[in-house]
């Protein structure tokens, strides 16, 4: 019988927070190497998102942060007006729907079912309401039918999916997600980027892949150094080639005209 | 496809232990299992399961790798001190269980009803002698820390080839003096291959990532010690006193007239198991057993001092 | 590149598969411990034990030699029993001379030895009816329903899910290794000497290590991003039926019955 939590209920956000909201936030890791230097940030609901930058621009480090995983660096954060702290953490976590890059990593229980019932199953909710909720998810990411297989089977592409899946479950207010196409092949990103795209979801999506920022996301946020060093609207930023350069990152249309 | 290779002698198959055995080695490993689980709760609290998982598909990953010795054999590793060594004995258990139940369960390498005793065997003897062994050395260089290393690993190995000839000794399947000699000899050399790789793999870590075996030591080292050579000692125990029940040899001796040389013969085929001048009995092999034991300890002890005379002292936690 | 024999699951639509797992599991282990109890020479109960798996195998609905190709994978053990051959007294039977030792068969001996052989041929076949009509998650929730901790099962379900990612890496591990593997000639020695060898094997088992570490604690921070708070909740469907009772009672009463036949005759 899973343990029903009574603090789990739907936030109110009839305040009309941000979906999330960064202040100023700082975190070294514990051999000294520092990740966040100041980085602050705000996503609106609704809001569909890129996070580019080189590797090690602390984009992972961020996302570590979105969810409480890693804290105590300095700064805040909040989740619809909740403030992210150890005794929210139960509830903040069924709002921030983190998809690690490596579906490996996400998918680790013995059947697809298991894995996207697990996010529900740890909110506390009723075993048929779980059940409701795995097939509804699995439905919008286009894997009904998928629940008995057992993950090692599958492709990335599917695996990927079915990742997603894995936090839809959960109803949250904001997807997440690091580097979603990597790894997969022209179809299986194709049919990301649809999925991605009908998605009525707030989401940050972390990702070097240029033309998925051109295609998806109408604004983009360049970290560099553990810091913020641009923010706006994505065809703006794309089109200022020395911002990109400085940074380490190649235009789409730089790219495309090299043909 | 790649098939994982274990070594077969150490997984028992169900029908060749008696059910008392069964039922008794049961009962060691249950009592066992019931302290690790709830030690390595506290210690990794959350993390335990992850970890452990994990860590168990490693061990049985690595018993996949081999390298070639001569001919077409190869030589691989079981793995059970280098998990303790890594995680600590008690976290250790729990990943070498769960390859062990893993292994009968999907691929009948060892039987359901003798799990018990293959845990014994494969989790908990090893696991606790080759950890007791490594606390000895692991503070010295790095230099002596990985002679302790592959002593472990070697006499651990032994131990568990002891025991499971004492097992099917005791429960009628097979003759003490022939398999127990048999199963030291063949696992001299299987303890070879696996105290090589393991101190390789070791080394490895302590370069590459030093931080995760100061993680995996457990406090009380000195107890450690004392519990893998209480259980090295045990182990070594029984061995001579089975060899000394009456065994069909003697009747074999007056079926065909050998009654005058019957009470020599098992020490023709054991002539390492007696001591001399103590003669003919079980008492000697026990002798022999604990001499043994403690020598193996005590040159082990006596290398680290000597070592860390020749070797500057690292700063090893 | 994927490993996929870790698989032993055969899927069909048979009542076997549809059993309860915790029916199969107990029943299976009732089994094995039947077979150790009976005496040696117990043939007419051996017979009936193996009438019993073909009969299970058969509503299973795999085929004779599906199951009998694989009951020999217990045999290189036999060689451990081999010595009761000679060391259990009785009426000699046979005896060879080696040396200056003289190998006497007894009757007991040989009985003792079949029997051995006989009860791990039939023991390790229902193992592998078991595992071939259960798939792996179904086996966990027995032995969660069967009352073993949710910890051990949580870590061998854990195990079973990476093994394959594991297995991959080893497979491309050993593959980089064995591009590097050159020889001079086709038939050639080996280069390196064993302690070389080894050592390389070493690192690459302590690399896996490394990874496999880093790994598990990925894996713990998508728990933890998921609601795991220590304690692993999962759905387990099985409820029994019927149906499970009454095999559960049949499967009882026939193993009885073949105890009989064996301490009877």
């Amino acid at each position: 019988m899973p343990i029903v939590h009574t603090e789990l209920t739907k936030l109110d956000n009839s305040a009309g927070f941000p979906t999330l909201q960064v202040k100023d936030l700082h975190f070294a890791y514990p051999d000294g190497h520092e990740a966040l230097h100041g980085v602050s940030l705000h996503v609106a609901p609704g809001e569909k998102v890129a996070l580019v930058g080189p590797n090690g621009a602390g984009k992972s480090t961020l996302m570590l942060h979105l969810n409480g995983i890693l804290s105590g660096g300095g700064g805040e954060v909040r989740v619809a007006g909740l403030k992210v702290e150890k005794q929210n953490l139960p509830l903040i976590r069924s709002k921030v729907g983190l998809v690690f890059q490596n579906p490996d990593d996400q998918l680790f229980s013995p059947t697809v079912f298991d894995d996207v019932a697990f996010g529900p199953l740890h909110m506390g909710l009723p075993e048929a309401e779980v059940r409701e909720r795995v097939m509804r998810a699995l439905a919008h990411v286009g894997m009904s039918g998928f629940e008995e297989r057992l993950s090692h089977h599958l492709s990335i592409g599917q695996k990927k999916r079915i990742s997603i899946a894995t936090v839809l479950s959960m109803d949250p207010e904001i997807l997440v997600l690091d580097e979603p196409s990597a790894g997969l092949d022209p179809r299986a990103r194709r049919s990301l980027i649809s999925l991605l795209r009908d998605l009525p979801l707030t989401m940050l999506v972390s990702t070097h892949d240029m033309f998925l920022v051109h295609e998806l996301f109408p604004r983009t946020v360049i970290m560099d150094g553990g810091e913020v060093v641009a923010d706006g609207e994505t065809a703006v930023l794309l089109s200022d080639d020395a911002l990109l350069e400085r940074h380490g990152l190649e235009s789409p249309t730089r790219m495309l005209a090299m043909l | 496809m790649i098939f994982p290779a274990s070594v077969q002698l150490l997984h028992i198959p169900d029908g060749f232990l008696s059910l008392p055995i069964s039922v008794v080695s049961w009962a060691i490993t249950l009592v066992l299992l019931y302290f690790a689980v709830r030690n390595a709760q506290q210690v990794l609290d959350e993390r335990l399961v992850p970890l452990a998982g994990i860590m168990a598909a490693f061990i049985f990953a690595g018993q996949m790798l081999n390298f070639p010795v001569a001919g077409g054999t190869s030589g691989h590793f079981i793995g059970a001190t280098l998990a303790a060594i890594v995680l600590g004995p008690w976290v250790g258990l729990l990943a070498m269980t769960a390859v062990i139940s893993l292994q009968a369960l999907l691929f009948q390498d060892g039987g359901l009803v003798v799990m018990g005793a293959n845990i014994l065997i494969m989790g908990i003897v090893p696991t606790f002698v080759g950890y007791g062994l490594y606390q000895l050395l692991r503070n010295q260089s790095r230099g002596v820390m990985l002679v302790g290393t592959a002593v472990a690993s070697w006499v651990s190995i032994e131990m568990a080839a002891l025991i499971t000839a004492l097992l099917i000794g005791f429960s009628g399947t097979s003759a003490f003096n022939v398999a127990v000699p048999a199963m030291l000899g063949v696992h001299a050399l299987v303890g070879i291959g696996e105290a090589l790789i393991t101190v390789a793999a070791i080394s490895f870590i302590q370069r590459t990532r030093p931080q995760i075996l100061a993680e995996g030591s457990v406090a009380g080292s000195g107890r450690w010690v004392v519990a893998g050579l209480v259980i090295a000692l045990v182990v070594t125990l029984f061995a001579p006193l089975a060899s000394a029940s009456p065994d069909g040899l003697e009747w074999v001796a007056g079926e065909h007239g050998f009654l005058q040389t019957a009470k020599d013969a098992p020490y023709q085929i054991l002539p390492d198991y007696t001591i001399p001048f103590l003669g003919e009995s079980g008492f000697s092999t026990i002798v022999a057993g604990i001499v043994g034991v403690l020598l193996v300890m005590g040159i082990t002890y006596l290398l680290g001092r000597l070592l860390q005379r020749h070797e500057p002292v690292t700063s090893n936690q | 590149m994927h490993v996929s024999t870790f698989d032993r699951y055969e899927q069909r639509s048979s009542a076997v598969h549809q059993l309860d797992p915790r029916v199969k599991v107990v029943l299976t282990l009732l089994f094995i411990v039947s077979n150790v109890a009976l005496p040696d020479g117990a043939w007419w109960a051996f017979a009936a034990g193996w009438a019993l798996l073909l009969l299970v195998n058969r509503a299973a609905h795999f085929s004779f030699g599906y199951l009998f190709k694989r009951s020999f994978i217990a045999l290189p053990f036999a060689l451990a029993a081999v010595t009761v051959l000679f060391t259990l007294p009785g009426t000699a039977v046979a005896s060879w001379q080696i040396g200056s030792h003289t190998l006497t068969v007894s009757d007991a001996g040989l009985m003792r030895f079949a029997s051995i052989l006989i009860r791990s041929w039939l023991s390790v076949q229902m193992a592998i009816l078991l595992t071939a009509t259960t798939q792996f998650p179904d086996l966990m929730h027995a032995l969660h329903h069967l009352r073993v901790p949710q910890v051990l099962v949580s870590i061998i379900s854990f195990m079973y899910r990476y093994l394959f990612v594991l297995a991959d890496e080893v497979i491309r591990l050993l593959r980089a290794r064995d591009a590097r593997s050159a020889r001079l000639t086709t038939d050639g020695k080996l280069g390196g000497t064993i302690w070389w060898r080894a050592k390389v094997t070493g690192s690459m088992a302590g690399q896996l290590f490394v990874r496999s570490f880093d790994r598990s604690d990925r894996v713990y921070n998508a728990m933890l991003s998921r609601g795991y708070r220590g304690h692993l909740l999962t759905m387990n469907p099985h409820v029994m039926n019927g149906r499970d009772w009454l095999m559960a009672g049949v499967g009882t009463a026939v193993l009885v019955i073949i105890q009989l036949l064996g301490w009877l005759t």
